[in-house]
């Protein structure tokens, strides 16, 4: 229970920085930048809060990246370079998951891609935006310009009143669909929206530019639905919401298919498809689709009070034999009102309602392997 | 009542002791969504691990603060965690040891010395 000692002088600030500070939230170390945990509400409402009515977050520790060619085609062909997904096909307006592969077929980060028109627009994780623009840079240039956006904030508005909250602000915006893109003027600014969040939640996720940001952030909180979320609340909401968090539950040594990725994988790039191929690490995921991985990924709801943390070793028996995986998120969800988890077992004990044991201070626990997300997704298809 | 640097709370009445966490730790901690008392008639040895304390984001431990027998453990906290939030230093205690020495006691802070310590 030792009070927090981190240097925070070395941290970067967001362009909301202030205003978190004004809203009295409690400011930890994330990915090098100085950023609210929580406010005053506490995890637990935040998080129901936000699936009740909206909440905001401020994201803009991601990086966000403007890829350009003379022609946007350039552009969506070299990025499928890098990931193992249908960049080519993803039309004006639209916007898709994806990961960077390494040669091992492991993901090196995942992101949003957006096609922007005349550019794509991609997200991408702030714990690795230094190395995945190297990367970019490395592989796409200089055919393609990659250009980091830093004088732009990114705010979420997650939740089911998020769309009626922002068609205040510009009432068209109710007819964007999940994953839609588009350049909008909100609260005076040109804001690139998209519908889409991390939450499980049907929402939204706003690039505005930093000088904006805090009159943006400041009109939404003024709306009574709407309260501040921190990072604490956005990691149960996406837990719960079966959505992966790069460093855990996916990384440099687990592949698309073990993750249960496969799905943003387009048959076009896969085996037999018009672009297989020509991503690092092909050949590996295209063997995982064909045979199996030994190990998956699956939602895990333990049967006692106790949460299930990232790390657990997870047993097929009560005692003896050796362990057949491990949770990489474990928390507790306050909308399902019991501790949940994610992991990896062997694909052998991956079945839905398989009890397992997870060992908690030298203790094994019951577990039920579950499906995944814990809560109904809100996206608007 | 006497404090710990662990934001224990210790309430003293003959030979028995009753403990609990700050509120100072409580608000730290946030939303308490899970505790694990010890047993009663454990007995334990100061800085024995004997709670276990998890908010939505961590979990964190209790030590024993002093020597001695745990004579009644607080099981409405175990049904409602959340008491440990709303009534930290009230009806949200947590375990009663029966002193083995009360000397050990005089190691720790009063009030004020306490609300030093947190700053």
């Amino acid at each position: 229970m030792s009070d927090d000692q981190t240097d925070k002088t070395a941290l970067k600030k967001t362009p909301l920085y202030d205003l978190h500070v004004e809203l009295g939230a409690r400011m930890v170390p994330f990915a090098g930048y100085d950023m609210p945990v929580q406010y005053p509400l506490g995890v637990m409402k935040e998080h129901l809060h936000t699936r009740a009515k909206a909440g905001l977050f401020d994201v803009s520790h991601m990086g966000q990246v403007v890829l350009r060619a003379r022609d946007p085609d350039v552009a969506k062909t070299a990025l499928e370079r890098m990931v193992p997904v249908d960049v080519l096909g993803l039309g004006e307006g639209w916007q898709r998951y994806g990961f960077f592969t390494n040669e091992h077929g492991g993901i090196e980060d995942d992101l949003m891609i957006a096609n922007r028109g005349d550019h794509l627009f991609v997200v991408v994780n702030a714990a690795c935006k230094v190395a995945d623009i190297a990367a970019m840079r490395a592989a796409l240039e200089p055919e393609v310009t990659v250009k980091e956006i830093t004088n732009r904030a990114l705010i979420a508005l997650q939740g089911p009143a998020a769309e009626a909250v922002l068609a205040e602000h510009y009432p068209a915006i109710a007819e964007m669909k999940f994953m839609d893109v588009e350049t909008l003027p909100i609260a005076g600014a040109e804001c690139w929206v998209s519908r889409s969040g991390y939450t499980g939640e049907d929402g939204f996720e706003i690039s505005v530019p930093a000088s904006a940001a805090l009159d943006l952030a400041r009109a939404l909180l003024a709306h009574e639905d709407v309260e501040p979320i921190g990072l604490g609340a956005r990691d149960s909401l996406r837990l719960e919401g079966g959505l992966c968090l790069y460093g855990h539950d996916i990384d440099a040594e687990t592949t698309p298919v073990a993750a249960g990725l496969t799905w943003a994988m387009q048959k076009v790039r896969r085996a037999g498809g018009d672009r297989e191929g020509g991503f690092p690490g092909a050949a590996e995921i295209f063997s995982d689709l064909a045979e199996g991985c030994a190990q998956k990924r699956v939602g895990l709801l333990p049967e006692g009070r106790a949460p299930m943390r990232d790390g657990t070793e997870l047993f097929a028996d009560a005692e003896g034999s050796a362990a057949i995986g491990k949770i990489t998120s474990g928390s507790f969800g306050p909308t399902v009102g019991g501790p949940v988890a994610m992991g990896y077992v062997s694909t052998a004990l991956a079945a839905e309602g398989t009890l397992l044991y997870g060992e908690v201070r030298g203790k094994r626990l019951p577990v039920r392997v579950a499906k995944l997300p814990f809560v109904k997704q809100g996206f608007k298809r | 009542m006497k404090f710990t640097e662990e934001h224990e709370w210790l309430d003293v009445d003959g030979d028995v002791v009753t403990i609990g966490i700050t509120a100072h730790a409580a608000e730290q901690l946030g939303d308490v969504v899970f505790v694990e008392l010890p047993e009663v008639d454990t007995e334990v040895t100061k800085d024995d691990e004997i709670v276990v304390i998890e908010s939505v984001k961590a979990a964190s431990d209790i030590l024993a603060p002093i020597d001695g027998e745990i004579v009644e453990v607080n099981e409405a906290i175990v049904a409602e965690p959340g008491k440990v939030n709303d009534d930290p230093e009230g009806e949200a205690w947590f375990f009663k040891i029966k002193a083995a020495d009360l000397s050990q006691m005089d190691d720790y802070m009063d009030e004020a010395e306490y609300k030093d310590f947190i700053g």
